[in-house]
């Protein structure tokens, strides 16, 4: 048993060769089996179970909702109410949430079912999955290799069939990236659609929300579930949601492409990833579609100004956790003060405080105005300058990722060379724009790749539609 | 710039972390390497360029100031490491 949508599980339920039952018994053993990836770091079998009753019950009394039949696990940096999230770090094991994240509670209402939590980055800080203090997970595809980060665990589990989508989070890149290296579709909407409450907070004015999925459909229906305003998060946009999924066949026709000469010039882009991304191109151009290069000579200021901000944004969003009112305290500790500094500091993964005390040195006194500020001008600059792109058309197609996944530990050593993984990604975040991965490559290593979209803020709609497209034609 | 030890003491102090010797050299050389990198921002020309501050493009989004409980006291204090019924715990802050 193998789905690869919802529309199918829908239909085999309907003619009765399937329950919702089987269905989730099914998973549970293709998670059973794959253990060794590492993807779950918790199952809600029995739950799951009862729930696929339920839920069966209510689709012979016609009473289901429209996810009826979706199984998804979320990235174990959301809430929800009574199951425990750890953002896969040490600092907030055993932790239990005390309410559920808008975007749970809004799948829940739809009748889709929650299979468990997966493993991530700890607080969605890294890009191979390998900064998680649970454990590295392994890539579906090549058990060697990475899956990406920092929804590993998420996009792992998609490739793997272990659930029919998830959830993730997407700071820099974190849905997208593991979605290219684990060959499924990532999406990160625009800044402001979903709702961010009950996301365990990295860096607020990035962090969004998004499905991973193995086609447009299913994440075009997840997101017209889990989108539009909510009294919780004050950032959100009052724009009415489309019903994304009843849009997906609109006219792609006219659809207007640019492509960023500087991107496809970058030193370290695989070639081949390189050459299927031209290919694109020129069948874009013969199927009709206007596609224009455009000059883009800022890259090298992406994954900087990314760094400045993210990181300023984290090290006040993570001072939160002191050991007193929950999650871990260091045993150590002998007043006040020393329970601070000792739950912090055996709580933190390396990285995490890594970023902490990049962003301290960036927020603090007489450095603020040369880093934090000046980071913020560039911000604008960049959301400028990308926004003047998307003027003159749709989309921007660029590469997901430079390379495949590569191998457990070749980034570890050197942060830089990780932190340039995100380096097609960051922009979209940077921007508030609405990016998505789609899995259009292969290379001869075996490994998949994803190709991008970048598009104008609140156009998912045309983003489904036109990407449902490339995947079909292309 | 160039961070030195004393800086990553002073950093360590407003973050609350604590590093020990091997901890600090690293974290002297991985800040160094990302600052070199992040000083790239210099060569970019902003001046005249207002800083972004805000994602959202919408202004003033408001809610009625009602007094709400989400959760109860007991919640509350469930996930602390130490409380009793009533109180988080903590280690003296004062020693008189």
């Amino acid at each position: 048993m193998s789905y690869s949508s919802l529309t199918q599980i829908q239909t085999d339920i309907a003619s009765g060769k399937l329950s919702v039952k089987q269905l989730v018994e099914g998973y549970l053993g293709r998670i059973d089996q794959n253990k060794n990836l590492n993807v779950f770091l918790e199952v809600f079998a029995q739950e799951a179970l009862q729930k696929a009753i339920e839920v069966d019950n209510k689709l012979k009394s016609g009473k289901a909702g429209k996810l009826a039949g979706m199984v998804i696990g979320l990235k174990d940096n959301l809430c929800y109410k009574d199951h425990k999230v750890s953002a896969s770090s040490k600092i907030l094991e055993g932790f239990t949430s005390l309410y559920s994240a808008t975007v749970v509670e809004r799948l829940l209402k739809e009748d889709a079912i929650i299979i468990g939590r997966c493993n991530c980055d700890e607080f969605a800080m890294g890009s191979s999955n390998e900064n998680s203090a649970f454990g590295n997970v392994l890539n579906p595809l090549d058990h060697t290799r990475v899956p990406g980060g920092s929804s590993g665990g998420a996009a792992a589990a998609v490739a793997a069939d272990l659930c029919l989508a998830t959830l993730g989070t997407d700071t820099g890149g974190s849905i997208r990236q593991p979605a290219s290296l684990c060959g499924v579709v990532g999406l990160k909407p625009t800044y402001g659609r979903v709702s961010r409450y009950g996301a365990v907070a990295y860096a607020s004015s990035f962090d969004q929300i998004g499905p991973i999925t193995k086609n447009i459909e299913d994440a075009a229906l997840i997101m017209e579930v889990m989108s539009g305003m909510d009294e919780y998060d004050s950032t959100l946009s009052t724009k009415p949601v489309p019903v994304y999924s009843k849009e997906l066949r609109q006219d792609v026709s006219k659809i207007k492409v640019a492509y960023l000469k500087d991107c496809l010039e970058k030193d370290g882009l695989d070639p081949e990833i390189k050459k299927r991304t031209t290919e694109i191109i020129d069948k874009l151009k013969k199927a009709g579609h206007s596609v224009e290069p455009v000059e883009f000579p800022f890259l090298d200021y992406l994954v900087p100004v990314y760094y400045v901000l993210t990181t300023a944004e984290a090290s006040s969003n993570l001072a939160r956790y002191q050991g007193l009112n929950y999650g871990y305290r260091s045993k150590n500790a002998t007043d006040m003060d020393s329970t601070f500094r000792k739950s912090r500091s055996e709580g933190f993964g390396k990285e995490v405080q890594r970023r902490i005390m990049l962003g301290t040195f960036v927020l603090s006194a007489g450095y603020y105005d040369a880093y934090y500020s000046k980071g913020q001008k560039v911000r604008r600059f960049l959301q400028n300058k990308t926004q003047e792109i998307l003027n003159t058309c749709d989309f921007i197609l660029l590469p997901a990722t430079p390379g495949t996944a590569f191998k457990f530990g070749e980034n570890t050593a050197d942060p830089i060379k990780m932190y340039l993984e995100d380096i097609f990604t960051v922009q979209a975040n940077i921007t508030g724009m609405p990016a998505i991965s789609l899995p259009m490559g292969k290379h001869s290593n075996g490994l998949p790749f994803g190709l991008q979209l970048i598009g104008r803020k609140f156009e998912e709609s045309k983003m489904f539609a036109f990407s449902n497209y490339l995947l079909n034609k292309f | 710039m160039k961070i030195d030890h004393a800086t990553v003491d002073k950093l360590a102090d407003l973050a609350k972390l604590e590093f020990d010797k091997e901890g600090k050299e690293a974290i002297v050389k991985d800040l160094n390497r990302i600052l070199t990198f992040i000083d790239k921002l210099n060569e970019l020309d902003t001046t005249n360029v207002e800083p972004l501050i805000y994602m959202s493009d919408e202004v003033n989004i408001l809610r009625e100031d009602e007094v709400k409980h989400d959760i109860t006291q007991d919640e509350a204090l469930k996930n602390s490491p130490k409380h009793d019924s009533d109180y988080f715990k903590m280690p003296k802050v004062i020693d008189k």
